[in-house]
């Protein structure tokens, strides 16, 4: 044993450099990613309002959360929905426009890019919205439907509970094709092209067969990280909804569990409880990119 | 270190019937992609009748600049003039920017080239901080930013900057291709770590620079200052747009101004970047 950490010791003298080199980013990455997790764990299980000294009460916030807050169970449902929804629709359509892209010429393949790329990398722009879908006749959504006599009256969209759900996922749709995607475009042109011309001779038949058979397993990796950054983004709806339906919105329509963590960490500084919510969608989110990944991994095999 | 991109062949196996439905499905979603775009754009240049015109166009008629005079007085009637905005998205941006791009790559090296204890642990972490968001950590950070005296400062939004995971992970998969007998040579040559880091790997890598810059503009740019900004003349560009929306129908036309200028920046970047962003991104695989 002694004989061990003396080697490892040496090992880690060895290596200095590796760690001078890693050292400022590590630093910085511990303080402003692993101890926030860290801290709010174990802010989760106290009564803390940032005056007092947090109190330990135990699972008393989880068992608020789940069997107390009516709201809670709204922003939950929403959630799941909004992930369950947005994350296999981005998922696929970032694989299949990368899919139909890649076929096109290199000049068109650009253009493409870009106007698939475009809303999510614009800046946060997705205000814009608020002029499609405002609630007078001189929005965009309202004065098509009114000019086709689809509707009489202009109609609230984004104050009537019943519309707030589908605008949102559909601006989230729209923001959804990033990093995935392009990671996704990178893929497909690196797929070694003696493979298809091998598959064509064993016999595929037509491009249904050569996507199942050769693109898509010659993808995983870019396949999982794709996964992830749409996965994880998927759960993480608030700035649209904040933007779109207002905060809180109307009866709650559009809350989601990071509103409603916004609305106890800096509405009501409810700091232990909010910790709790946030230890929730920590436990969600990495617990739901654990399991895709095992999934993704059985692709082709 | 160049990745040599298949040349699009004629294959067998495509059928017209296939190619067409699937160019007609592109141009269905490639439209409802651009279109809100166009028209954020065309509204830019709209007179204020023609913002309120019923039915409503897409395409502006009589173009004109009015509503970025207007946004220009707006803010110039306010205490903090409009270029203040500016300056401080562009201070934060490119400051955030430069300390990413050289921590991200000091580390991504020794854990794409080297060997030592912990470097599979810290490379696990890294991959597996991608899996949530920013959100979950948001009350302790804020505690920490008030620890380290950071509140109401630039700083609280530019340091956390430097330590995003996505870059330091594109960077680590993106070094992994450089060459070992590369380093190899220069190692027996004499040269420190931190020279072959500094002469070698970083001239190599420039691609992924520009993907690590890219990446970092998106976030930054449209930063309103994650709620730790409080002081008016520190808020960014994207916040005073916030503002601006929530005035209503009065400010229709400077809100539509404003979004023009916050979309067209990143857009042109990406425009003079996009095939070293692709290059980058061949290499962001997960292998297990």
């Amino acid at each position: 044993m002694q004989n061990w950490w003396s080697l490892k010791l040496r090992e880690v003298k060895a290596n200095k450099h590796s760690y001078i080199l890693l050292g400022p980013y590590m630093l910085l990455f511990a303080l402003f990613t692993v101890l926030p997790v860290v801290i709010s764990i174990v802010l989760s299980f106290t009564y803390f309002n940032m005056l007092e000294f947090p109190r330990f009460i135990g699972w008393q916030n989880y068992t608020r959360l789940f069997l107390e807050d009516d709201v809670f169970l709204i922003a939950i449902k929403n959630t799941l929905l909004f992930a369950v929804i947005t994350g296999p629709i981005s998922y696929v359509a970032c694989f299949v426009f990368a899919w139909i892209i890649n076929e096109l010429s290199p000049k068109l393949r650009a253009v493409m890019t870009l106007v698939f790329y475009a809303p999510s990398i614009s800046g946060n722009v997705f205000f814009i919205w608020l002029m499609i879908f405002s609630g007078d006749r001189y929005g965009i959504a309202n004065g098509l439907m009114l000019k086709l006599g689809f509707i009489l009256e202009p109609l609230q969209w984004l104050k009537t509970e019943a519309y707030i759900l589908p605008i949102i996922i559909l601006v989230q749709l729209w923001l959804s094709l990033g990093t995935g995607f392009l990671a996704f475009i990178a893929g497909l042109q690196t797929v070694d092209s003696t493979l298809y011309e091998a598959g064509a001779v064993d016999g595929i038949k037509n491009r249904w067969q050569e996507l199942w058979y050769i693109t898509l397993p010659s993808m995983r990796p870019q396949l999982m990280f794709g996964a992830v950054i749409q996965l994880t983004s998927a759960f993480a709806v608030a700035d649209v909804s904040i933007a779109l339906a207002g905060f809180p919105s109307v009866n709650y329509a559009a809350e989601t569990i990071v509103t409603h963590l916004i609305d106890f960490g800096t509405t009501r500084f409810e700091m232990g409880y909010a910790s709790s919510i946030a230890a929730v969608l920590f436990m969600i989110m990495v617990g739901s990119n654990l399991i895709v990944q095992k999934l993704l991994r059985k692709v082709g095999e | 270190m160049t990745f040599s991109f298949r040349l699009r062949k004629k294959r067998v196996n495509r059928s017209f019937m296939g190619s067409f439905s699937l160019f007609i499905l592109l141009a269905i979603f490639g439209a409802f992609m651009i279109l809100p775009l166009i028209y954020a754009i065309n509204n830019a240049f709209k007179p204020l009748d023609e913002i309120f015109m019923f039915p409503p166009t897409l395409f502006v008629r009589n173009p004109t600049m009015n509503n970025f005079i207007d946004l220009i007085n707006l803010l110039g009637n306010s205490w903090v003039p409009f270029s203040r905005y500016i300056f401080n998205t562009v201070f934060i941006t490119g400051m955030g920017i430069i300390g990413h791009v050289l921590l991200a790559s000091a580390a991504a090296y020794p854990l794409a080239k080297h060997k030592f204890p912990g470097q599979k642990l810290m490379f696990t972490v890294v991959v597996l901080s991608l899996m949530f968001t920013p959100a979950v950590t948001a009350i302790p950070t804020y505690m920490i930013m008030s620890w380290l005296g950071l509140i109401d400062s630039y700083w609280a939004v530019i340091i956390p900057a430097f330590a995003y995971s996505l870059g330091l992970y594109l960077m680590k998969q993106f070094m992994e291709q450089i060459p070992d007998v590369l380093l190899e040579a220069a190692k027996i040559d004499g040269a420190s770590e931190y020279r072959i880091f500094w002469t070698i790997v970083m001239p190599n890598v420039k691609p992924a620079w520009l993907t690590l810059i890219i990446l970092l503009f998106q976030i930054l740019w449209g930063s309103d200052g994650n709620g730790f900004i409080y002081s008016e003349q520190l808020k960014s560009l994207h916040f005073a747009a916030n503002q601006i929306v929530q005035g209503g129908i009065a400010r229709a036309g400077a809100a539509a101004a404003v979004a023009l200028i916050l979309m067209s920046v990143p857009i042109t970047l990406f425009v003079f970047s996009q095939s070293r962003i692709i290059e980058t991104m061949a290499t962001s695989g997960m292998k297990d």
